[in-house]
């Protein structure tokens, strides 16, 4: 299965963190992202840059307005992904348990749709 | 990159034949599967254009084993070990044969290999990828197109398959009897894997993911023409052809699914399912039944109903039963439910699939769910049917079935108008 794993800080909470906490969770991140690379499971994944960056687009009755900032206001906001492929969703949630952000804030692991199927 | 039709086909059935005599010259399993990938990809490259040599399995054997040779030769000087290159690299071998020196092997390798594949210490996906690549001839690029990964993480699972083999010893021979007929359960489940992850593609767009109904039907039939005496492989084969039978007229062309009462028959190919008919009443006469024979059993009688009406669901109920009785699953279970329904009623049906409900294995699959809201709708139940679809179709990953049990859904709320 394949599985999404999205990633949530809180920007302005991070940039509290000491240097070498930053420097820690970086680390972390890079040694996780290695094992899965040489385990086979991972499929790619980015890191977006600060929610201050977003252009978020809205067209109402054909008219396309485009504003600065997040489409939803909140905190904590999506500053990455993961795509994988494991064996189950237990082995999914077992990776997001080590990425580093959900020990502060929390990472979601979703389940991709299948272009395939089985009539019933 | 693989045009020629003719020459992609030579090149699949050659592949584990020429692998097979690298690795009893060679050794090293590993190395030698490197070896022979490249001359298969240099004749998928060269022989469309300059034709297929006389010999090609021989072509094959030369080119492989010269890089095999090549490259045990740079090891070997670089570890300054060569006192140990004549012990390991027979005289011959530095040599290419002849073209027509190489004689076809007295028995063929294809079955060791399968073995080594698909030996229990691999996870499944590690085992699906090596049978592709060693056993089918597949490119890592086309397998990993098959599974929708990057290629670079097939080429992952790949290497890692292969340094799990070296590092575990495993050795490239026939299981020894006590355990063969287990192994052999592996072999088929592997295959099994391949065939399901092809059909459930087939309706969509990936159509280098269909292919693998191909594929897994392909060495499926090397296996049977090897073990024609077992009748779960016989089971399989058949099992396969009966469902891959149905591939036309299982969607529409939008890609919508056809559920199996809908399906126009006359779109079903009757070639297969005579095959497959032929094929599973054979084994059943003359072999140990076995879950493979029982599934393929029920295609079949599924196959012989010119109309959905006309299905002899009692039939079904008894194969459903001896089924569960070896091979107990909540998969099973739910199936049986079905026919179930169909000969005693929806009421009877539901009352098989609360059993299912405290099972963890399935109680949360959406599979449950949409049997359980197809029962309620025969029952008249149209609430708690609706109920059922949306629950099923939220749990759903399956674009193609999320639109079905939406449509079935969408359906009653008009009947509720």
């Amino acid at each position: 299965m394949r599985y999404m794993l999205l990633i949530y800080q809180n920007p302005a909470s991070f940039e509290t963190l000491s240097e070498e906490e930053r420097n820690a969770v970086m680390g972390e991140v890079g040694t996780i992202m290695g094992e899965l690379t040489e385990s086979g499971e991972w499929l790619g994944g980015e890191g977006l840059a600060d929610p201050s960056q977003t252009k978020t687009v809205k067209v109402r009755d054909g008219v396309p307005a485009v504003t600065d900032g997040p489409y939803l206001e909140a905190k904590e906001h999506l500053v990455g992904y993961c795509l994988l492929e494991c064996e189950s969703v237990e082995r999914a949630t077992d990776i997001a348990t080590r990425w580093p952000d959900a020990r502060w804030w929390g990472v979601e692991v979703r389940p991709l749709m299948d272009a395939a199927g089985t009539e019933m | 990159m693989r045009t020629d039709a003719r020459v992609e086909d030579l090149l699949r059935r050659l592949a584990p034949q020429v692998l097979g005599v690298l690795v009893r010259r060679h050794g090293q399993f590993d190395a030698c599967e490197d070896a022979v990938q490249e001359a298969l990809l240099a004749a998928a490259v060269g022989w469309p254009e300059e034709g297929i040599p006389g010999n090609p399995r021989g072509w094959l054997i030369t080119v492989a084993d010269r890089r095999m040779t090549d490259q045990l030769r740079s090891e070997h000087a670089r570890r300054q070990r060569e006192d140990r290159v004549a012990a390991q690299v027979p005289a011959d071998s530095s040599h290419a044969p002849a073209p027509g020196a190489e004689q076809p092997p007295e028995h063929d390798d294809t079955l060791t290999l399968l073995f080594l594949c698909c030996h229990p210490a691999l996870s499944p996906s590690s085992q699906i990828a090596l049978t592709l690549r060693a056993v089918g001839g597949l490119t890592t690029a086309e397998i990993a197109s098959a599974f929708l990964v990057p290629e670079a993480t097939m080429a992952q699972r790949i290497l890692r398959a292969k340094q799990r083999i070296k590092a575990t010893g495993i050795t490239f021979r026939m299981p020894a009897e006590p355990e063969r007929g287990d192994r052999l359960r592996v072999v088929l489940h592997v295959l099994y894997l391949i065939f399901n992850e092809g059909y459930s593609a087939s309706s969509g767009p990936d159509l280098q993911r269909g292919e693998l109904t191909h594929e897994a039907i392909r060495l499926t039939r090397v296996v049977h023409r090897l073990l024609p005496d077992d009748g779960e492989v016989a089971g399989l084969l058949a099992l396969m052809l009966l469902t891959d039978a149905r591939r036309a007229a299982r969607s529409r062309p939008d890609g919508a699914l056809v559920p199996l009462a809908e399906q126009d028959r006359g779109r079903w190919n009757s070639e297969a399912i005579r095959e497959g008919i032929a094929l599973v009443t054979d084994a059943l006469t003359r072999t140990p039944v076995g879950p493979y024979q029982l599934q393929a059993a029920i295609a079949a009688v599924h196959a012989e109903a010119a109309r959905a009406d006309d299905t002899d669901w009692p039939q079904i109920v008894v194969l459903y039963e001896l089924l569960e009785r070896i091979s107990p699953n909540p998969v099973i279970t739910l199936n049986h439910a079905v026919a179930v329904a169909m000969v005693r009623g929806p009421r009877a049906g539901l009352e098989m699939l609360e059993t299912l409900d405290g099972d963890e294995r399935i109680a949360r699959h959406h599979r449950l769910e949409a049997v359980r809201a197809h029962l309620l709708e025969m029952a008249g139940d149209g609430a708690a049917a609706l109920s059922s679809y949306r629950i099923a179709a939220r749990r759903t990953t399956s674009l193609p079935e999320r639109r079905y049990l939406e449509s079935r859904a969408a359906r009653l709320t008009g009947d509720d108008r």
